[in-house]
């Protein structure tokens, strides 16, 4: 790997830091993580409000979660519940006219309220994304090998010699096949699947503790899918990176993922691990959801069960469950009062009045 | 001569296409399509033949009255084209189809407009396949205007009916623009536009790829409904396996521009008999419960080849596992292993039944003996 890609071996990823990350930590300036047990990524109480002409949007209220070492973590939702802008504002990136309050701790630090400069080391390094299209996150103008080193002379001190022996390396391990002629290539050159590659290749570019996958799938082919989400958790067993994919496809994050957080309307609405959430879904959402979602096994022709309405206007904090007015089990109380998003069973957190399959009274 | 909505195939769309011509292929085939090639020749500097671009090879298929006919396959497998060859934009380089009887490739351009009242598209984003500056009614009327149907205030009702059938209330919608709509609604809206002329047939390129879970489920419960309502019939396209098997009655499988497998949905989904078809449905990432979660999965590696110079014989056999010597000299032909089931591989998976046209291949039998054991070149996973 060319000695300068964090090489964590194929150990178990929860090792974590040992003497050779510890080592890397000190050599590019991070600060060493506290402890081993503490979450790399802890958000809690994330607030993002867009401060508007016609008002204020509400995209965010108030949402919590945290990631590991080496854990796969998906945030499941429709258009508009709020999943890009949680990842945004954990990148930094969003723009003047978000109002984040909260707290976005990254081994310990909060980055929230931090100078543009501040963040700019902190992305790329410590953290970095894949978005959804990756011809619009590629320059079409720039080759894609300069992109990377690019990448990678923006943050690490290399020179252009080993900053192309390093891209030539995040290709091959991209799985690019001839990546010394792709090196060259323009995107245009290259297929959807193999763009991809080439934007995760820039993601991994300074081996960052958290990857966030934003929809990093979902305009490829089935078949192109299966590839890349195989690529990405075998890069993640490699060198222990966290996983924070982003996705609307159930199906997908239940395949790939360890923890699934579902959310809608800008809140978290239920949170389970990934193999317990598909046997007993608790929240009706997540459940209509669930139904909608053509299956294998459904016989053609059959009529998917959905819930009408759409998702609520977020200029408005609404006044009880967000899902109310379209859940097929609302009571008086789902609208008058929000239910909080709490541990109600092991591992299980729903935010619902009347979760299903509880034997609670709907 | 405007009918009411409700009264789908009334005797005006049938006396509106001309020619009374009765199907050779028998009433029940609305659509055939026989060996339909369409190439585009790509232009080098200066204008030289810079390369000609397969895009569909040799497709032959038929649609009848009622069905849905899904058709799956990755980006740049020629779904689309197919569809576009199938309305003549642009007219495709040989082959026939045959619409209602007439073969639309020879059909000349006046008459080919009249019979295209009956063949409309509905196209995968609506944003951008919706005129942005025109309301909802203007963008359901102009096929009617354009076809001269009605008077004005009989168009305006008629739009006013296919808006409340596409589940789109017309009073309130009505007068909205695309940039006014979420996306499930424009999708209704082009639902309706295509609605609007009373077609038989209505060719739906990937029409929910782009809406959200609870929409599509919306969008593809309104394709049902009109099905059942009007019997309109469905060339229903998408990259998405598990979708296509909800609304179809078979399905085609396409793979660079070639045919691999069509037939009954249920014999597809349960007997694949092409490995790519198998790879594509062991690509759809299920929930399942973790402790065989990835387990035994077939996931094909490599990409789809050039459709300027595709591999020789089988088009699949540079990704396949269990491509042998014949498949790289010999293209397969599609021959039938079922009832309905045509596959165009050598060395299908097993079928149960021996296959129909094993005498062409003296040696079929001890080749696929000695595939079982190749089987396991198929990348498989645990992880």
């Amino acid at each position: 790997m060319a000695g300068l890609l964090r090489d964590r071996g194929r150990r178990p990823a929860a090792a974590g830091t040992t003497a050779d990350s510890a080592a890397l930590a000190s050599a590019v300036g991070l600060p060493e993580a506290r402890t081993d047990s503490s979450p790399l990524l802890d958000v809690s109480d994330l607030h993002v409000t867009f401060h508007g002409r016609r008002g204020r949007v509400y995209a965010v209220q108030g949402i919590s979660f945290s990631i590991g070492r080496g854990q796969t973590l998906a945030i499941i939702g429709e258009s508009g519940s709020g999943k890009t802008v949680s990842a945004l504002a954990v990148m930094g990136l969003l723009p003047d006219s978000a109002h984040v309050s909260g707290s976005i701790r990254f081994k310990g630090e909060q980055l929230v309220g931090r100078s543009e400069h501040d963040l700019r080391a902190y992305r790329g390094r410590n953290v970095a994304m894949v978005f959804q299209n990756p011809e619009r996150s590629l320059n079409p103008t720039m080759r894609v090998g300069t992109q990377i080193t690019e990448a990678v002379r923006c943050h690490l001190p290399l020179d252009r010699e080993q900053a192309h022996e390093r891209a030539v390396e995040l290709l091959r391990m991209v799985r690019v096949p001839a990546p010394e002629r792709r090196f060259h290539e323009y995107p245009h050159q290259l297929s959807g699947g193999m763009r991809q590659r080439v934007v995760i290749a820039i993601a991994l570019a300074c081996g960052p503790d958290v990857l966030i996958a934003d929809e990093a799938t979902t305009a490829l082919d089935v078949t192109t899918q299966a590839q890349i989400m195989d690529l990405l958790l075998d890069l993640q067993s490699q060198t222990g990176t966290a996983l924070v994919m982003i996705s609307h496809d159930l199906g997908l994050a239940a395949a790939y993922a360890e923890d699934i957080i579902v959310m809608y309307a800008g809140q978290v609405v239920e949170r389970a691990p990934a193999g317990e959430l598909f046997g007993s879904v608790r929240m009706p959402y997540t459940q209509a959801l669930l139904d909608a979602m053509p299956r294998i096994e459904l016989e053609p022709h059959v009529l998917l069960p959905v819930v009408g309405g759409r998702p609520p206007d977020l200029s408005a904090i609404p006044l009880g469950c967000p899902f109310a007015p379209r859940c097929p089990g609302v009571q008086q109380d789902c609208r008058e009062q929000p239910p909080r998003l709490a541990e109600h069973e092991p591992g299980r957190w729903w935010a619902c009045w009347h979760p299903c399959g509880t034997g609670a009274p709907r | 001569m405007l009918a009411s909505v409700r009264d789908w195939g009334s005797p005006m769309t049938a006396t509106a296409n001309g020619a009374g011509v009765p199907s050779p292929a028998g009433d029940d085939v609305l659509l055939e399509v026989r060996h339909l090639v369409q190439e585009f020749v790509l232009r080098d500097y200066g204008g030289a033949k810079g390369g000609v671009l397969q895009a569909v090879s040799d497709v032959s298929f038929k649609l009848h009255a009622g069905e849905t006919l899904g058709i799956v396959g990755e980006t740049g497998s020629g779904k689309s084209t197919l569809a576009r060859s199938v309305i003549q934009a642009p007219r495709p380089k040989h082959g026939e189809v045959i619409f209602d009887g007439q073969d639309l490739v020879r059909l000349p351009y006046r008459a080919l407009k009249s019979v295209r009242r009956n063949l409309q598209m509905v196209f995968q984003d609506p944003f951008s396949s919706l005129d942005p500056k025109w309301t909802a009614s203007r963008i359901v009327e102009e096929p009617l205007i354009a076809y001269g149907v009605g008077t004005r205030s009989e168009r305006r009702e008629k739009v006013g009916s296919l808006l409340e059938r596409v589940g789109l209330d017309a009073a309130r919608y009505g007068s909205a623009r695309p940039r006014e709509l979420s996306g499930g609604q424009c999708q209704r809206v082009a639902v309706a536009r295509a609605l609007a002329l009373e077609p038989k047939l209505i060719l739906c390129d990937e029409p929910v790829s782009s809406l959200d879970v609870l929409v599509q489920a919306q969008v593809l419960n309104l394709f049902e409904k009109l099905r059942t309502d009007l019997g309109l019939s469905y060339l229903f396209i998408a990259h998405d396996l598990a979708l296509v098997k909800q609304v179809s009655d078979r399905v085609a499988v396409m793979y660079l521009g070639k045919l691999c497998e069509i037939g009954p949905v249920r014999d597809i989904y349960r007997q694949p008999l092409h490995p790519y078809t198998l790879a594509l449905l062991d690509s759809i990432p299920t929930p399942v419960p973790p402790a065989g979660k990835r387990d035994a999965r077939s996931v094909i590696s490599g990409e789809l080849p050039s459709p300027l110079d595709p591999p020789s014989g089988c088009r699949f056999r540079t990704r396949c596992p269990r491509a042998q010597e014949l498949c790289a000299a010999e293209v397969p032909e599609l021959r039938a292993l079922g009832d309905g089931h045509l596959v165009a591989c050598h060395f299908p998976l097993s079928s149960g039944r021996p296959p129909a046209a094993a005498s062409e291949q003296p040696d079929a039998a001890g080749a696929r003996g000695g595939q079982q054991g190749g089987g396991n070149l198929m990348r498989r996973r645990s992880v």
